[in-house]
């Protein structure tokens, strides 16, 4: 017996009723996102409601330092900024006991630079030997610029995605295709509103990015399994709509579970051994592609079962044929 | 597919040989790189300053205090005007962005809008808008004077190249790595320096505006008096950093300038040793600078600088050589610096940093150390997997595949010297991964077409055109999510989309070519009767 290649001992043809569960999954997926977007708006505080607001949204300044070999007074730190009229200061370790990171917002009307300024001559007063190891600045007025561009690009995505899925499909299609990427984009929300919670990530130009990446990846699950779909509803003209959906998720199964696989390998490779600044990154990625794949499955499709396709002949004209002449 | 044009064929090698040639930079050590002959090529994977290190400062020109400027200086302009028209005056001052003043005499008033009118509101050839100013009248002989929007607009977008003109003058003599000075929109300027080791010297270089002006120390006035509140007209109290007084009262009035400058050097007092930066004033400067000296033996002058005086010696003798030397209290490097300010002159419009990015060097190599681990983990994994699934020959192809796309997204990333981001590394990674997708679109193709009844060599056919379509609609979207990164994205996001494009865009080529061209090399090479992987 050969286990070798593994494809060979895999299941040829699986034949899941996935539209069966559609229902129970839409609930399921329904409580998510309105959870999700409680815990993204709650408590409705601008600008980034329940996201833990980064620098690059909210404005003002992070220094991470250091003082090895020595460990850090983190207690030092916030009493060398006392009085200096900073707002919002949060003082706390990160990446072991000799480095931490200081978050605050300069006082109102005041020179961002100059007290930036300050503030590094008198933590290297009060702390001695000190490195700077980075510095953010963003002014308010770049941050809000950063938050409107960010959100613009978000929307803007998702049109795209529509117009896109509308010109190469159906409109029908691109509404189910929209609908999983609302469901992918909410929920990845809702996860870095829960890991900013916990303190673990922040809401920041990153995570715009994290999620424009994420709008790709499951569009691109998204058009794998619609393309089947297509295919399908030509050659199987009489079928009825949810077999036709059934028959062609189970065909892409197999490639769906080994793309979505090597993604995840990858990103957990990132996530263990890619420091710091990657790390809430991956985390948030590997859920979106994960929830991305899901989606295509029991989002994606079930919306079009929901609004029907047209499936006479003329008017099924207009979809071409997914294969390219050369 | 099976049969290969030659073209195909001699892309994937043209490809492959691009993609070594302008990938082995990077992993060859600087001295064997200098040594490689001239035709090959030497750059290498251009870092962004998160994995570099370095500071990234976006200045904003302070369009309020360049308005107020301007129109201090025009309602001097106007006051002189009235003085020799003999027209009477009162309040002129400005505020809220603009000159208000009232004509006393109203038999005066249509002929004082008239002077205005043809004077500094007059029509002028060339500048947008048509003239410089407005000059309205209101009720009660009062007069205001505003800027025209569009000949303002144009004032800052010139006041912001003059900036980075001084900026660049400035940071060249500083002596560091040269940095990127570039405009961002209509009144920003964008100065990135890698490398640099404090930020805060180079900020203090860059972000001050330099003027310098030498004044006369009004002593007529006891402290008693001033700490009433008296200052005389003409007078101003100015805060101090000589270290001798909190703050001095200086006329208003500016007797030589740094405009007058000819040069400006550190050195050291011969008699002191103290670092002094000693000047040298044009003809004008060095006549005003021995006539204010001479007149006012005895007495005190500040050294202003932006506002505040660095220094106020007592003139000992007058000074007629048109040499002068600033004894503040400076370091050597702190001399230097100021020297390099007054040789390059003053900005002509006062900045503002709207943000600041830096990152330290030892942190940017960390970074580099995590994202080359995580990558080739990330990789080794994916290879693993698709060798387990696939087995040796279509698993192989795809590693090669993979391989080839690797090189080639490096080698493009070297060649237009794209900037590599710590995002952009995770893009890279993700999508190498992700692109054994095409790869396994094609394979899984080609076995449903098998089962669907066809011979081996059509189902192969079948499959790899078939897949094609659905590859090309797949990548789309990562083109068009990367496109909206890239556009509306900054720094290290810029990166990371850049990073994704390039490598979206080899993927194709390496599904649609390198595949098919290894496949079509199997299938001759050994005429197979089944596919290994149904």
């Amino acid at each position: 017996m050969h286990f070798w290649p593994l494809i060979k001992v895999l299941p040829v043809r699986t034949h899941f009723r996935f539209v069966r569960l559609a229902k129970v999954f839409s609930t399921l997926s329904a409580f998510a996102i309105a959870g999700s977007l409680f815990l993204t708006l709650y408590p409705f505080k601008l600008p980034c409601g329940g996201l833990a607001c980064g620098i690059d949204f909210a404005g003002g300044t992070v220094l991470e330092l250091t003082t090895a070999p020595k460990a850090v007074d983190t207690e030092k730190v916030r009493g060398a900024l006392e009085g200096m009229g900073l707002t919002d200061l949060v003082v706390q370790g990160i990446n072991g006991p000799s480095s931490a990171m200081v978050r605050f917002q300069a006082p109102r009307g005041a020179d961002i630079s100059k007290t930036v300024a300050t503030a590094q001559a008198r933590l290297t007063q009060s702390l001695g030997a000190v490195k700077f190891t980075r510095t953010d600045v963003v002014g308010p007025k770049v941050s809000g610029e950063l938050l409107t561009t960010g959100l613009m690009g978000l929307g803007l995505a998702i049109l795209l995605m529509l117009i896109y899925i509308w010109f190469r499909f159906e409109f029908r299609f691109g509404l189910g295709a929209v609908a999983a990427l609302f469901h992918d984009v909410f929920l990845t929300f809702g996860l870095i509103a829960i890991m900013g919670r916990l303190g673990q990530f922040e809401f920041d130009l990153k995570a715009v990015a994290a999620i424009l990446t994420i709008i790709g990846y499951s569009m691109n699950d998204t058009v794998v399994v619609f393309d089947r779909f297509r295919e399908n509803l030509r050659k199987y003209k009489r079928m009825p709509l949810d077999e036709v959906i059934d028959m062609s998720i189970n065909e892409m199964l197999t490639r769906t579970i080994i793309t979505s696989m090597t993604a995840v390998l990858a990103l957990i490779a990132l996530a263990i051994f890619g420091g710091p600044t990657l790390y809430g990154l991956s985390i948030i990625l590997l859920f979106g592609i994960t929830i991305g794949t899901y989606s295509s499955i029991y989002i994606a499709a079930p919306v079009i079962l929901l609004w029907g396709v047209k499936r006479n002949d003329e008017e099924a004209e207009p979809l071409q044929p997914a294969t390219v002449q050369r | 597919m099976m049969n290969l044009a030659k073209w195909k064929v001699i892309l994937v090698v043209l490809a492959t040989i691009f993609g070594l040639l302008f990938t082995l930079p990077n992993v060859l050590p600087a001295k064997v790189r200098d040594g490689l002959p001239a035709f090959m090529p030497k750059s290498t994977l251009h870092l962004g300053l998160d994995l570099q290190g370095g500071s990234d400062l976006l200045y904003s020109v302070d369009t309020v205090a360049l308005r107020n400027e301007r129109l201090t200086n025009m309602a001097e302009d106007v006051r002189t005007t009235f003085r020799d028209k003999q027209i009477a005056f009162t309040d002129l001052a400005v505020t809220n962005g603009e000159i208000g003043l009232r004509i006393t005499d109203p038999a005066q008033y249509s002929n004082a809008l008239n002077v205005l009118r043809q004077s500094i509101g007059a029509p002028i050839a060339g500048v947008p808008g048509g003239r410089e100013v407005s000059v309205s009248s209101g009720d009660n002989q009062r007069v205001r004077i505003a800027f025209v929007p569009e000949a303002f607009e144009a004032d800052v977008s010139k006041a912001v190249d003059q900036n980075i003109e001084v900026i660049r003058r400035r940071i060249d003599q500083m002596g560091t790595k040269e940095p990127d000075i570039s405009r961002r929109g209509k009144d920003r300027i964008d100065i990135q320096a890698a490398g640099e080791s404090d930020p805060e010297r180079l900020k203090s270089v860059i972000g001050q505006t330099a003027k310098l002006s030498f004044q006369m120390v009004d002593d007529s006035v006891t402290q008693e008096e001033l700490a009433s509140g008296r200052v005389p007209p003409g007078d101003e109290i100015l805060q101090s950093t000589d270290g001798y007084a909190a703050s001095y009262l200086v006329k208003k009035r500016q007797v030589v300038t740094g405009e007058e400058l000819t040069n400006a050097q550190s050195t050291f007092d011969s008699q002191t040793n103290q670092p002094v930066v000693s000047l040298r004033f044009n003809g004008v400067g060095g006549r005003k600078f021995g006539d204010m000296t001479r007149q006012n033996v005895g007495k005190r002058f500040a050294i202003v600088l932006d506002k505040k005086v660095i220094s106020a010696p007592v003139i000992e003798s007058a000074i007629t050589g048109g040499n002068g030397q600033i004894h503040g209290r400076f370091t050597v490097e702190s001399a230097n610096d100021l020297a390099v300010l007054l040789r390059a002159g003053a900005l002509p419009a006062p900045m503002k940093v709207e943000e600041q990015r830096t990152v330290g060097a030892e942190l940017g190599a960390d970074a580099v150390k995590a994202g080359a681990v995580s990558a080739i983990v990330g990789l080794a994994l994916t290879v693993v997997f698709m060798l387990a699934i696939y087995g040796m020959l279509f698993g192989g192809i795809s590693l090669i595949g993979l391989v080839v796309n690797g090189l080639m997204i490096v080698g493009i990333m070297s060649f237009t010297q794209a900037t590599l981001t710590l995002p952009g590394i995770a893009g890279l990674i993700l999508t190498l991964a992700v692109a054994v997708d095409a790869n396994v679109l094609i394979y899984e193709r080609m076995r449903d077409e098998l089962r669907a009844g066809r011979n081996l060599i059509s189902s192969m056919e079948a499959g790899f055109q078939r897949a094609m379509g659905t590859i090309l609609d797949a990548n789309m979207t990562h083109i068009l999510s990367a496109a909206i990164m890239f556009s509306f994205g900054s720094g290290p996001v810029k990166g990371f989309a850049w990073t994704l494009a390039i490598g979206v865009l080899t993927t194709v080529f390496s599904a649609v070519l390198v595949t098919q061209v290894l496949l079509a090399w199997w299938f001759r090479a050994t005429r197979p009767k089944t596919l290994p992987i149904a």
